[in-house]
């Protein structure tokens, strides 16, 4: 048993507070911002390189910073990120201890060594392979090890975290059943360790292959294997991001799920389809069968893309009936119009969440679907997606929910509040362009991981279209506001923890929200609001959805006969 | 609230609301029409990614593209020395990727279609056809088949689309296609 000299009680949200998780957590998500910088720095780097009238970089050095630039964001930084958000969601919302602290310690360190060990590695220039290293291309063999290390911190993090929920049942730190946002944070740690064990299948004996152990590595084989990492590890931060969004709604709105049973079905869905999908990379490779490519394309049957659609309809759904129940009863949107959007934590969450469906979602199912691949594998509409996907879904949901944990978790107030209150919609504008126009290029031919378009040293010639380098001018420009925006967030949170005024430990003061007992609405028919506004939401998302998906049947019925 | 647990500790029996019905309603019907739009497209549509493939070795492939490409040789490239290769309506035609070149040139007829082999020496490479915008994944030790029908004439650029080392950005070649 814990002693209470561990804990803490939260004078803002009542919430015990575990000490040692809460020093956890605080790391952990300081190592995730410093990464993004890093990170953040390399993406810049290289979309001043492809923007041509700047063609910033030398081409071995695009080439490494297009590496570092991939692992830096879409690993490091967001999986430590989760990291903290695991220990949130179990030790902090049920009001527990964490399990092992000194495990969660020796995961931590093993994620750093690593990470700086392959960003050394690959800033050493021998290991320009891209974030998807594919053999027979070699990288060094540290490049693999540092992943394999950071892969291992990672998973026992996880266990950590599973051990806490544990110890939380044991001693009856809750009731009932687990929060819904503990809920998602278990689907997004049960996909975490499907990915970190399809991650140790494919790199360790791509390791071994590295030192001269194994003589051969199938590139099918590994391109199949990898991607079971690579993109179940995108659906780890669909599975968070989407437990933030419910987190923010209910700490800024005292929001809660419109139906438990709906919500949680959505995320079981996640955990039983989101891991097929690895084959969205493989629809246009030799040697696999069409029956395969379409069963794992579509998460069988689209069960995973029904799952977000849902979630896309109950997160703003319960802000809705959180709004309605407190009077803003005007029309369809006053719950809307009258939302706190000063607020960082909810204008970052909600543009979040509208921009991962329009931008990330949509896109990604028809570039998922097996023939339409065709006219976009590889091209530079790829970047686009998944920038809709990771940054503006995963890394702005982020961003918003530090916006809450720098008083909760760090005591400070936050420095230069204008400067917070601006930036979600600065990094929202220039990740919408970054990734609108990766898109427009990538429809129209321009390859993804590509130095020079215009082929100026090449032995022939090919001319692209003045359009796609308008379009890669304009992601420059995208790219410098989105870099501007992230900058702001570093400049708001190590401001604030270096310089914040820490904030009184006041006698505990009323909780903001209403406290679980006299909650905003009732369950049952009776009192169950209707959601009218989000409902019509909804469905201009799916008119979207579905004029865009029959305009891309359009294009590829144009092309060329091929089967 | 979602950051504390359900009130009602039988949340499964709590009725769901009619908004929420009719949009997972929706939502499946959506995602049931999506699902079926590809074995349509098989068995109606003109554009499906290839799925015949044979495991084989660089050499082999080598020299067969070497001595398909022989045949049907009617010039080079410009000032390269890249055999330009016109081969029959609805022969069996043979491209090698390699580290930074697609080989040879083709030269085919519109309306006609070819059986195009496609394989790697080297690394992995993107088969992108531009600016049609027909991309494909080339894996060395896998040589794969694609039935390619032309629907304009024209000069179309072949780039590569997947990295494939320093020299990446030179992987350019040419296909000609002209009337019949």
């Amino acid at each position: 048993m814990a002693n209470d000299t561990q804990f803490r009680t939260c004078p803002d949200t009542g919430l015990k507070i575990h000490l040692p998780a809460e020093k956890l957590i605080k790391t952990n998500a300081v190592v995730a911002v410093v990464f993004l910088l890093v990170g953040g720095l390399f993406g810049l780097s290289v979309a001043l390189t492809r923007w041509p009238a700047v063609h910033f970089l030398p081409a071995d050095w695009f080439y490494l910073a297009l590496t570092a630039h991939g692992l830096d964001v879409l690993l490091v930084w967001i999986i430590f990120f989760e990291m903290a958000i695991l220990y949130f969601a179990s030790a902090i919302l049920l009001g527990c201890r964490l399990a092992a602290p000194k495990l969660a310690w020796v995961g931590f360190w093993l994620m750093l060594v690593g990470a700086v060990m392959t960003n050394v590695v690959v800033l050493m220039g021998e290991s320009s392979v891209m974030f998807t290293s594919y053999v027979p291309m070699q990288a060094d063999p540290l490049f693999y090890l540092g992943i394999i290390l950071f892969a291992v911190g990672a998973l026992l993090c996880c266990c950590c975290f599973f051990g806490t929920l544990v110890i939380a049942k044991n001693e009856k730190t809750y009731e009932g059943s687990v929060p819904l946002v503990t809920f998602g944070a278990i689907t997004a740690a049960i996909i975490a360790v499907f990915t970190i064990a399809s991650g140790a299948i494919i790199l360790i004996p791509t390791l071994m292959w590295s030192v001269g152990l194994v003589s051969y590595i199938d590139p099918l084989m590994y391109k199949v294997v990898w991607w079971a990492m690579g993109h179940s590890s995108q659906q780890i931060n669909v599975s968070a991001h989407v437990a933030v969004w419910y987190l923010i709604a209910a700490v800024i709105f005292g929001a809660k799920p419109l139906s438990e049973k709906v919500s949680r079905t959505a995320f079981l869905l996640y955990i039983l389809f989101l891991q097929l999908g690895s084959v969205h990379h493989l629809l246009v490779e030799p040697g696999l069968s069409s029956e395969y490519k379409i069963f794992n394309t579509s998460y069988a049957m689209y069960l995973a893309v029904l799952a977000s659609m849902i979630h896309g309809l109950t997160v703003p759904g319960s802000i809705e009936a959180a709004q309605r129940e407190k009077g803003f009863n005007k029309g369809l949107f006053e719950w809307l119009r009258k939302a706190p959007w000063g607020n960082p934590a909810f204008s970052g969450m909600f543009l979040s969440l509208v921009m991962f469906g329009f931008l990330g979602g949509i896109t990604g199912v028809i570039l998922g679907t097996e023939q339409i691949n065709l006219i976009m594998h590889n091209t530079l509409y790829v970047p686009g997606h998944f920038h809709g996907t990771v940054v503006a879904g995963t890394t702005l949901a982020f961003m918003a929910v530090t916006y809450l944990l720098v008083p909760l978790i760090f005591r400070k107030e936050i420095l230069f509040p204008k400067m917070a209150q601006w930036q979600p919609y600065v990094f929202a504008i220039g990740v919408t362009g970054l990734s609108v126009f990766m898109m427009g290029a990538g429809t129209l031919g321009v390859p993804r991981r590509h130095w020079d378009i215009t082929f100026t040293d090449a032995a022939m010639s090919f001319d692209f279209p003045g359009a796609a380098y308008l379009m890669l001018g304009l992601n420059g420009v995208s790219a410098v506001v989105a870099s501007l925006g992230g900058a702001m967030f570093i400049i708001v949170v190590v401001g604030s923890l270096l310089f914040g005024k820490t904030k009184g430990e006041a006698a505990p003061a009323p909780a903001a929200e209403a406290p679980p007992t006299t909650a905003a609405a009732q369950y049952g028919s009776a009192a169950h609001l209707e959601v009218p506004g989000t409902f019509a939401l909804a469905m201009v998302f799916l008119v979207s959805f579905v004029l865009y998906y029959f305009v891309n049947w359009k294009y590829l019925a144009e092309t060329w006969g091929l089967s | 609230m979602a950051i504390s647990p359900p009130e009602q500790r039988i949340w499964w029996n709590e009725p769901i609301g009619r908004n929420e019905v009719l949009w997972i309603g929706i939502g499946l019907i959506w995602c049931i029409i999506m699902f079926f739009m590809m074995p349509y497209w098989h068995l109606e549509g003109q554009q499906n990614p290839p799925t015949e493939g044979y495991r084989i070795s660089s050499d082999d492939y080598a020299t067969k593209a070497e001595a398909a490409a022989a045949e049907y040789t009617v010039g080079t490239w410009g000032e390269t020395d890249v055999p330009v290769v016109s081969p029959p309506p609805g022969s069996d035609i043979y491209m090698i990727a390699r580290l930074w070149e697609w080989w040879p040139v083709f030269e085919l007829q519109k309306g006609e279609t070819y059986r195009l082999h496609l394989a790697s020496l080297d690394w992995l490479h993107g088969f992108s056809l531009q600016p049609v915008n027909l991309n494909l994944q080339i894996h060395p030790g896998y040589e794969m088949v694609a039935t390619i029908t032309p629907t304009e004439t024209g000069e179309f650029g072949i780039v590569c689309n997947e990295f494939c080392g320093i020299g990446h950005h030179l992987m350019l070649g040419k296909m000609i296609v002209v009337e019949k």
